[in-house]
């Protein structure tokens, strides 16, 4: 199977100063990589560069198997969506407008949004539960609601790879449930290669099939959440005592500090 | 299986088609109606005041085969052809220029008190502007042409100085956009100051043409200003899509697949030009720019898709209206426009800077 997103021994940083070296990861369809590591250690680096605005310093991202360093920005959008925080969005806009932007790379330079255009963000805004928010202004949503909007928005990209960073940062507890339920649902029922990144290891551990554990810039252990998440891995990255017993419902490892 | 209606299914559901239909068409007979209105007074009111409905009659009279008893003073003709009708559609257009242009600009740096002559870019337009003329003044035909053409010049190298300076990190903050914005026409100002201490003839003209007093009358200014607002005008009314992907922020744009530095290189040199020829043919008129756009944004909201042409619109009412302020305030004594829209402008730029601090506008 054919790796929708493939960082191939991949250097990352800002000018010449890396952040992070020899990244080496693969992303297969259906699959939600959770990406997790203290403060500062380059995850949203991570994102920036898997979506093109961040070239790499050494090594090549491939998005199903094609370079993205020779892919224009169109190209890259088409096949790869990124969901940023919630709370960047202009507010007068409202959800419909904000979702067919999403639609952006298949639009020329003086093109309006055609019919298609219009029916994929129905599609979406429904898939996401939104659509009953399709005149309202985003400003006035909740932060869940406002969330869901920027993921119909990627979708209406019709992407293979979704990037997710800190989805759930400004969520309460039952939203942050409700979207990463969605984002798990979607990799599953469309094939999404799904990278996200979240500072709650226990919802990592809930909604990720393999977690990636960055520490000093580099990928320290990939793997099952349940084999990644241990005691003595997360002590000494953290620099914390931490305790993981079992999820009483779940049975995903539960992270206690 | 019903068949389904493209229109209503885009929509949602059926009961908002009219919805939508009426949100997009009003603004439009407003605006419209407001700038034919505004014409008509502009052309009518002046020492000699022309009816409107001679107006209307005067006009339909040019046309052929049009049989309309002539029950007015002949001379009434040559006023209306030779000196009102070119100063209102000189006007119109400049009034049109800025407000597009604000719009863009405001759009282009996402940042709500942007506006070609608070940045510098009107200031930076006249110091060449004033340049060429110092070397061919007066206007001559050749002047005509060249003077937009260096006013252009000189208004992207002031935009290309004020982003530099202005730019902190990825962001354009609204502080240092208005210092640099300060700073930058201070000095061109002065420049241009200097050129017309140098040449001793004609200062009076080229400080009322400065002033925003448009001095230059007749046709000929309007016909060499219509190509130069032509092209910058499609381009502008033509990224509005773009436009609001930008107000996402660049990192956002260029992650749904815009070209970023492209469509902004674009973006500035249209509305550039656009506000250069303003400058050019009307001097440097303030706060049109800036009032224009908020105004229009308050009423039928930020979608740069309306929002430009509607600027565009609402920007030459609002200019034919401070004209004929300007024009009838201290008759028979004629104001510069410029006075007049800065008088108007300045309070509500203050105005916009205390709600700036309360309130998020994008």
């Amino acid at each position: 199977m054919i790796a929708r997103l493939r960082f191939d021994n991949t250097t990352i940083g800002y000018g010449q100063k890396p952040v992070l070296h020899s990244i080496s990861l693969a992303v297969l369809p259906g699959e939600v990589l959770g990406i997790v590591g203290p403060n500062g250690v380059g995850k949203s680096t991570l994102i920036k560069a898997a979506s093109g605005i961040l070239p790499p310093i050494e090594g090549r991202i491939f998005i199903n198997n094609n370079d993205i360093s020779r892919l224009s920005p169109s190209e890259r959008a088409r096949d790869l969506a990124v969901v940023p925080q919630a709370r960047q969005l202009p507010e007068a806009f409202t959800t419909r407008d904000v979702v067919l932007m999403g639609r952006t790379p298949y639009l020329g330079w003086f093109a309006g949004e055609s019919e298609v255009d219009h029916r994929i963000a129905d599609e979406v805004m429904s898939k996401t539960a939104i659509a009953h928010l399709a005149d309202r202004q985003v400003g006035e949503l909740s932060g869940g609601e406002q969330q869901r909007v920027l993921i119909a928005r990627a979708l209406a990209q019709t992407p293979s790879v979704l990037l997710l960073d800190e989805p759930t940062a400004h969520l309460d507890l039952k939203h942050q449930d409700e979207v990463l339920k969605l984002v798990r649902e979607l990799a599953l029922k469309e094939d999404f290669a799904v990278v996200i990144t979240l500072h709650d290891l226990n919802l990592v551990a809930r909604f990720s099939d393999r977690v990636a554990l960055l520490s000093n810039g580099r990928v320290r252990d990939v793997g099952d959440p349940a084999q990644v998440l241990t005691p003595d891995e997360l002590g000494e990255v953290y620099g914390v005592e931490i305790h993981v017993s079992s999820h009483p419902i779940h049975g995903t490892p539960l992270v206690l500090s | 299986m019903e068949k389904e209606n493209p229109l209503i299914s885009a929509s949602g559901h059926p009961g908002q088609l009219q919805g939508v239909r009426s949100r997009f068409l009003t603004p439009w007979i407003w605006v419209g109606g407001g700038l034919i209105i505004m014409a008509v007074l502009s052309a009518a009111i002046g020492p000699v005041a022309i009816p409107p409905n001679v107006i209307f009659k005067i006009l339909l009279s040019r046309l052929p085969f049009a049989t309309i008893e002539v029950d007015w003073p002949s001379t009434f003709n040559t006023i209306l052809y030779q000196i009102r009708l070119p100063h209102t559609a000189l006007i119109a257009l400049t009034g049109m220029a800025l407000g597009a242009s604000g719009a863009a600009y405001q759009g282009l740096f996402r940042n709500p008190l942007a506006d070609p002559y608070i940045i510098g870019v009107a200031s930076g337009a006249g110091l060449a502007a004033v340049l060429t003329m110092s070397i061919q003044w007066p206007s001559t035909t050749l002047g005509l042409i060249t003077i937009p053409a260096a006013a252009f010049t000189g208004a992207l190298i002031t935009v290309g100085i004020v982003y530099l300076f202005a730019r902190v990190g990825r962001t354009t903050p609204i502080t240092t956009l208005i210092l640099a914005g300060v700073a930058v026409s201070t000095f061109t100002s002065a420049l241009t100051s200097l050129i017309m201490l140098l040449s001793t003839d004609e200062l009076y003209r080229a400080i009322a043409w400065l002033m925003g007093g448009s001095a230059l009358g007749g046709w000929p200014p309007v016909l060499a200003a219509l190509p130069y607002l032509f092209v910058g005008l499609a381009v502008l009314l033509f990224l509005g899509r773009p436009l609001n992907v930008l107000q996402f922020g660049d990192e956002q744009a260029l992650q749904l697949g815009l070209n970023v530095e492209r469509y902004k290189l674009v973006i500035v040199a249209a509305s550039s030009l656009v506000a250069a020829t303003a400058v050019s043919f009307s001097g440097i008129i303030g706060f049109i720019g800036l009032v224009v756009p908020h105004l229009v944004r308050l009423l039928w909201g930020p979608d740069y898709r309306r929002l430009i042409p509607l600027a565009t619109i609402v920007g030459g009412i609002v200019l034919l209206a401070s004209d004929i302020v300007a024009r009838t305030i201290l008759a028979p004594r004629e104001l510069p426009v410029g006075i007049v829209t800065a008088v108007i402008g300045a309070p509500f730029f203050l105005w916009l800077l205390r709600r700036a601090k309360q309130v998020r506008f994008w």
